[in-house]
């Protein structure tokens, strides 16, 4: 590590921050087994790596929201612990998030000193001396903004520069920002690296996410990689291509495809027509056949699930079709995509995907009342049954089946939402993060359930930000990359450099 | 489940013969209107939202009566056009809900004071009170062979009916699944919003029975007719073990805190306490009601702040 520092930072400085080997578990899933990062004063830190490779565990401990469960964190020589955000502030260290929180109604000033206001006599508000120091602050910064306005209606890019400010009133010696560029326009991004480049010359170390290769390269002095919860290498951004990266992110290692006989596709079950909605995906046309796997793929934010539920009529779309076997499915009615044939896990199972209070039964049976009634009136042994019946198939654990379902484990739960679903015998099932959060014994259950479901002749459209789960089980996979589809190609071609590449724009690198 | 043993035992302390027929005659007589408003409003904040233009819509359906009756229209036309316009301003609430996504709160109380002023448009300062006594005799005389009056008998039906959607169809199971989690509801092909406003209806054309039942029980149509009942109704509601928040109830809880708000009324009735302390009953018990709910309350606001906290890393 030592030496990939050479030139960056003077030979008697020390680094600010270090973590070494940080771990941490959430219940059964290791979110963290080697975290570790090192900031020099005037250093700008690039962090990469997938969704759920680690780095927002890793930030949340730098900001006091998590603990570590074990390792150490070293800040200017001395071991410290971070019990808490503001522990995390105290210690000089400031989160920038990708869409700050500010008090709307409260000026500018009024967000960069809240709850520490400069004072006068009497224990009133110096608003002046705020004023003041905030505008000076800005000036460091080259900024123009007025300290007097309120924050109601200051773009995602102005807010950010109130955090900073803020951080820089509190004298932070280290600002994380996590994916500050994700929302921002190439004009207000350029306006951002001004600043770092700014922060980065008054000695500030800066430890910048993103997931913009092109970005990283450009204002990073290293670039630190991480993959299934671990420090990968730690380098030089001038001695690293795009593809160097992109190869740190996703490992070398390519999971083995299960290489059963896969049938031949049938006819196509749902497809999907220029189908546009306004500011989240544009012209996206795609296909899914009877007994086929499609994947799509791509960053969080890249606008899959709003696809998805576009197409199951929870949310609208403004132009393009959706045809399910040949008739054209009426816009934004959940009711008519379920009478088409559609099935839609979503991707929040806690919210979207369960009435959490409601009886494990209860959940199973809901989207099937319709076929448990005689005169009107749902059946409760019918009911019962139908949902016995169903967990048995998929193999539910509960104690018993009139529990709230909120007292099953996540992947029990994920069951129940499936269970829910194939009990509809659905035409075309969408599952989106099918087996995010739960154990690696249920998700091979679920991959089995899936590729059986295709085999039955069920057309399967999944979302999934796991590359290994794509890979494993998609007969094609579709890229989306900031709300269009960049990229079609059948899983035996692909593997999780050519995705990633598309999926990040790096498709120069792929060959494409 | 709490607050209808709870409701049980206070009842029955207060006043050991609150199911005796004659308190049940009575209860149709004091009570009919607002037992009958309990109904849908228990279905309505089971979904998680409100109505309280309900005793409005009361007053300007006695209003519209009386202005028609005045102008020489025929009684089932009457009866007919106020449940119609009972349906509309149901209609009103339910789509300003729904499709303007504004709080139930802000709207019904917004047209609790819209509907009054409506009223009191349509019939001014007039007294109507020349109602043909085959329509008036309701409040009277009890429902043949019984002596039940009209109201508990039209309550006790509504009451069944609307237990049985309540906890026997999918509608009803659609409701509470609406007011545990709109979001998950939808996902699981719930028309939420039809559902929401079909409520709302119900409840206007509900409201505009009980507004006729009213005028005829005390022959006379005026435009401030049921002011005033609004915080009885939510009271009983809630009183009834109706979750506040949503998604929790049931209709023989209802049904049980209106009996026992007539009980205690009758006790009043009956006992030496001023009439006034009426105000007294209805405020006690939506105190109560809150107490009773305490638990779900603090677990609630707890939720929240959690749900806030993780929302806000």
């Amino acid at each position: 590590m030592q030496s990939a520092l050479r030139g960056v930072a003077p030979a008697d400085s020390s680094p600010v921050l270090r973590l070494e080997h940080a771990t941490k578990a959430f219940g059964a899933v290791q979110a963290l087994v080697d975290g570790s990062i090192e900031l020099w004063p005037g250093e700008v830190h690039g962090l990469v790596g997938e969704n759920g490779a680690g780095k927002s565990t890793l930030v949340k401990m730098l900001a006091g929201v998590h603990q570590p469960d074990s390792g150490r964190l070293v800040l200017a020589g001395k071991d410290v612990t971070l019990p808490s955000p503001a522990a995390a502030r105290d210690a000089g260290i400031a989160v920038i998030y990708q869409e700050p929180v500010l008090f709307a109604d409260l000026t500018v000033a009024e967000n960069v000193f809240m709850g520490r206001q400069p004072l006068r006599s009497g224990r009133r508000i110096d608003m002046r001396a705020m004023v003041k120091k905030v505008e000076e602050l800005l000036g460091e910064l080259g900024v123009r903004l007025d300290p007097g306005r309120i924050a109601r209606g200051l773009s995602i890019a102005d807010q950010q520069v109130v955090e900073i400010t803020k951080a820089l009133s509190l004298d932070a010696r280290v600002i994380v920002m996590d994916e500050p560029t994700a929302a921002l326009s190439a004009f207000e991004a350029d306006r951002l690296f001004a600043v770092i480049e700014t922060l980065r010359q008054r000695g500030t170390a800066i430890l910048f996410i993103s997931h913009r290769i092109e970005e990283i390269l450009a204002i990073c002095q290293r670039v630190t990689a991480m993959r299934d919860g671990r420090h990968v290498l730690t380098e030089p951004a001038g001695t690293m291509t795009p593809d160097d990266i992109v190869r740190a992110m996703v490992g070398r290692s390519l999971v083995q495809r299960d290489e059963g006989e896969r049938p031949r596709p049938g006819s196509p079950v749902l497809s999907v027509e220029r189908m546009t909605r306004e500011g989240v995906f544009v012209d996206v046309s795609f296909e899914v056949r009877s007994g086929e796997i499609v994947a799509l793929a791509g960053l969080v934010g890249a606008g899959r699930s709003e696809v998805a539920r576009a197409i199951f009529g929870v949310d609208r779309y403004d132009a393009g079709s959706v045809v399910v076997e040949g008739a054209r499915l009426r816009r934004g009615s959940p009711p008519a995509a379920m009478a088409a044939g559609i099935g839609y896990v979503p991707e929040d199972r806690r919210q979207q995907g369960l009435v959490i209070e409601m009886a494990t039964s209860t959940n199973i049976a809901l989207a099937s009342l319709g076929e448990l009634r005689r005169f009107g009136f749902v059946r409760r042994a019918a009911e019962r049954r139908f949902a016995t019946d169903w967990s048995a198939r998929l193999q539910v654990k509960y104690s018993r089946i009139g529990h709230p379902v909120s007292t099953l484990s996540g992947g029990n739960q994920q069951k129940v939402v499936l269970a829910k679903w194939l009990a509809r015998k659905p035409r075309l099932l969408i599952v989106d993060e099918p087996t995010r959060g739960i154990d690696i014994a249920t998700k091979n259950e679920v991959h089995r359930l899936l590729l059986e479901l295709a085999d039955e002749g069920v057309a399967v459209l999944m979302i999934s930000s796991e590359l290994p789960e794509v890979l494993r089980i998609a007969d094609r996979i579709l890229v989306m990359r900031e709300g269009r589809l960049v990229k079609s190609l059948p899983s035996a071609e692909a593997d999780e450099e050519t995705v990633m590449a598309a999926a990040t724009g790096q498709l120069a690198a792929s060959g494409s | 489940m709490l607050a209808v043993i709870a409701t049980l035992v206070l009842g029955t302390s207060v006043s050991s013969q609150y199911l005796s027929s004659y308190n049940v005659l009575s209860l149709g007589l004091s009570n009919g209107e607002i037992a009958i408003m309990c109904l849908p409003l228990a279905l309505i904040i089971i979904t998680g939202e409100i109505d309280l233009s309900i005793t409005s819509t009361l007053a300007l359906s006695s209003s519209l009566l009386g202005y028609l009756w005045l102008h020489h229209w025929p009684m089932p036309g009457i009866i007919l056009t106020v449940l119609v316009l009972g349906g509309v301003l149901g209609a009103v609430n339910g789509l300003l809900v729904t499709r303007l996504g504004l709080p139930s709160l802000a709207v019904t109380i917004g047209t609790l004071t819209l509907y009054a002023g409506v009223a009191e448009i349509v019939l001014g300062s007039t007294i109507v009170s020349n109602f043909p006594s085959t329509y008036t005799t309701i409040g009277v005389t009890g429902f043949p062979h019984t002596d039940i009056s009209y109201s508990a008998v039209f309550f006790v039906v509504l009451a069944a009916v609307f237990g049985l959607v309540l906890h026997g169809t999918k509608l009803g199971r659609s409701i509470f699944a609406v007011g545990l989690n709109a979001e998950a509801a939808l996902y699981s092909g719930i028309r939420v919003k039809r559902v929401k406003t079909g409520l709302f209806v119900v409840s206007g054309i509900v409201s505009a029975f009980a507004g006729v039942l009213y005028t005829f029980r005390l022959n006379t149509a005026e435009y401030d007719n049921g002011s005033g009942l609004i915080l009885s109704v939510v009271a009983i509601v809630l009183l009834g073990g109706v979750s506040i928040f949503g998604g929790k109830g049931s209709l023989l809880g209802v049904f049980l805190a209106v009996l026992v708000f007539a009980g205690l009324q009758n006790a009043i009735l009956l006992t030496s306490f001023p009439q006034d302390a009426t105000g007294i009953v209805t405020g006690g018990l939506l105190l109560v009601a809150i107490l009773l709910q305490g638990g779900a309350l603090v677990e609630k606001l707890g939720r929240m702040s959690v749900r806030a906290k993780a929302s806000r890393t």
